[in-house]
């Protein structure tokens, strides 16, 4: 069963491999268009592919984290976050514990990031924190956890790279076809060519049409398989499939947007950060597939593992998603039972401390000092508030702030 | 002739290269079921440590169920004695603290001034990741292992397992041991 990431792996990389030719099929033809020399074009490609190489490698995973103003927690913050990440970690049999990283967001999303397991984090929005019961909060830490171990960020962001390239390249390419038409063509002029030139000219412009057309869709279809296959994992690693399918629900029925997210982030997500009211997202153009289908199909699974799963998908959508030879002598595992909410509190008064404990860390996370006032009223204190003592709202009293 | 000794040459090669590559494989694969079990191991000290913490918190709201919390006590006691004991006597004996425990979270639910304690909030989500990592660990363990097992005893690789002396792990059932233990429950009588 650990061989699916493995085999994904060499599937993907198929996948990468096919954008990287488009890549040098462009500046082949680039090249000959421009220069009458597809070397030239050839190597203009690997450059740009280079350079924006270093750029994705030194932002990295901070920028990701610094753009969506996310912070790091310990333990103490939000113990039941910490346990969750690490029951994941345990049983994803990752070898180093994620950091962990809260964005003060009523939307519900979360993400991972790091180039390497050993350098992975998580993300979630404080809204989701506040929202989701600990079994949906599992399996979507499960789907994060999957990223990581299947080093999904990685992959991702190589295809990221490319499909830049392609877009860049054939971005300028058409700038300076059109401006260079306006000014007589010149170059054209010298290169009195016969129908071999003909056809070049005319791929060279179908392929700077099509190019970054083809490349988006490749980025898409191997985001949406990886976001298929880590629901997958987060089944297997939860043994829950319906924590993860109910924490969906949630995610899909909330109708806040992501504030800080951009479309270069987006495949990292739990969902897609962009969803547009009505539409449906079952197009070749969105990185995450619908959500109501993923649902329906972790709803279908008759047990937990990879093989369960790729019959569930097999019944919603005909078709199979999970490598053969990860299905090779995997049977079925059992479920388990749902959780008891800890805290044997009824589900009103649960949602309560859930919403209690989340505000209580982003204000302990924004660095505000908190004072309870002796009439019982909890005091807020700003980080900028400079006098020695503040007086209670309520009562009057003067509380000393130390 | 010169033909033949390449030919036997290049078998040989690639012989020794899969025996090369097999028998790193299984060493691979049994140090991943050394680690699954030092988890489970972390795990399960975890627990005991939490245990002393529990009782001590929840004994002065349940003057009733010294029963139920000297099985728990007794349970987590004989279960550290034995944590140098083997994989299967050792998960029998941590079955049954499960079990133990579980009846204790059960009689809980009866007393509302407890379960507004913070104190014992805390306790009880420490004490339900605990259960949850042992048993994601048990998972990893017991996923570890079959595929370990399932390398040692399919052809070809059980050639070179049985010439390099790797045995086939023990599996890590905490199940087995709470069937057994399920149809005992029962709470204490009040008072008794």
């Amino acid at each position: 069963m650990w061989e699916q990431i493995r085999s994904n792996r060499i599937r993907s990389a198929v996948l990468v491999a096919a954008m990287g030719a488009l890549l040098l099929l462009l500046g082949y033809f680039l090249g000959m268009y421009f220069f009458n020399d597809p070397i030239a074009g050839l190597v203009i490609a690997v450059v740009v592919w280079a350079v924006m190489n270093l750029f994705a490698y030194f932002q990295g995973s901070s920028i990701l984290l610094a753009v969506s103003g996310a912070r790091k927690i310990t333990r103490d913050d939000h113990p039941r976050l910490y346990n969750i990440v690490e029951e994941m970690k345990i049983a994803s049999g990752l070898e180093r514990m994620p950091d962990i990283y809260i964005i003060d967001d009523p939307a519900l999303n979360a993400f991972a990031t790091g180039r390497s397991p050993d350098k992975a984090a998580v993300a979630v929005t404080s809204g989701l924190l506040q929202r989701l019961s600990r079994d949906e909060l599992q399996g979507v830490i499960g789907h994060e956890m999957a990223h990581i171990k299947n080093r999904d960020v990685l992959l991702m962001s190589l295809a990221g790279v490319i499909l830049g390239t392609v877009v860049i390249l054939a971005w300028y390419a058409t700038r300076v076809l059109f401006f260079s038409g306006m000014s007589g063509g010149s170059r054209r002029n010298s290169r009195e060519g016969g129908g071999g030139q003909l056809i070049i000219l005319a791929v060279g412009i179908v392929l700077m049409i099509l190019a970054p057309i083809a490349a988006q869709l490749l980025y898409f279809a191997i985001s949406r398989k990886r976001e298929y296959l880590a629901d997958a994992s987060s089944a297997l690693y939860t043994r829950y499939p319906e924590g993860l399918a109910s924490a969906l629900g949630k995610l899909a029925a909330s109708t806040t947007q992501l504030r800080s997210a951009n479309q270069a982030t987006a495949p990292m997500y739990t969902i897609n950060p962009f969803r547009e009211k009505g539409r449906a997202a079952s197009d070749l153009t969105s990185t995450h597939p619908p959500i109501s289908e993923r649902i329906r199909i972790l709803r279908a699974m008759a047990g937990a593992s990879a093989a369960d799963y790729e019959q569930a998908y097999q019944q919603v959508k005909g078709r199979g998603i999970v490598p053969a030879s990860v299905l090779a002598g995997a049977g079925s595992l059992a479920l388990r039972a749902a959780s008891p909410e800890v805290g044997p509190v009824e589900a009103g008064e649960e949602r309560i401390r859930r919403t209690r404990d989340t505000s209580e860390l982003l204000w302990r996370l924004g660095n505000y000092k908190t004072i309870i006032c002796d009439c019982g009223t909890r005091l807020r204190v700003p980080p900028t508030y400079d006098e020695p003592v503040v007086r209670c709202p309520h009562c009057g009293r003067m509380n000393r702030v130390d | 002739m010169t033909l033949a000794i390449y030919i036997i040459a290049a078998i040989i090669i690639i012989l020794l290269l899969l025996l090369w590559v097999t028998y790193n494989g299984l060493v691979g694969l049994r140090n991943q079921v050394k680690n699954a079990w030092a988890q489970i191991d972390v795990q399960l000290k975890r627990r005991h440590d939490l245990i002393p913490n529990l009782v001590e918190t929840v004994k002065g709201y349940m003057q009733h169920e010294r029963g139920t919390l000297e099985a728990v006590t007794k349970a987590r006691n004989v279960a550290q004695a034995a944590s140098a004991a083997g994989v299967g006597e050792r998960s029998k004996l941590e079955g049954e603290l499960s079990a133990a425990l579980a009846r204790l979270l059960v009689v809980v639910e009866r007393y509302p001034d407890l379960k507004a304690n913070q104190n014992f909030l805390a306790l009880q989500e420490e004490l339900t990741s605990t259960e949850n990592k042992i048993s994601f660990s048990r998972q990893y363990y017991n996923d570890s292992a079959l595929n370990y097992n399932n390398k040692t005893q399919m052809f070809p690789s059980n050639i070179v397992a049985g010439m390099t002396g790797f045995k086939a792990g023990e599996f890590f059932e905490l199940k087995a041991a709470e069937e057994r233990e399920a149809p005992k429950v029962s709470f204490p009588q009040p008072g008794a």
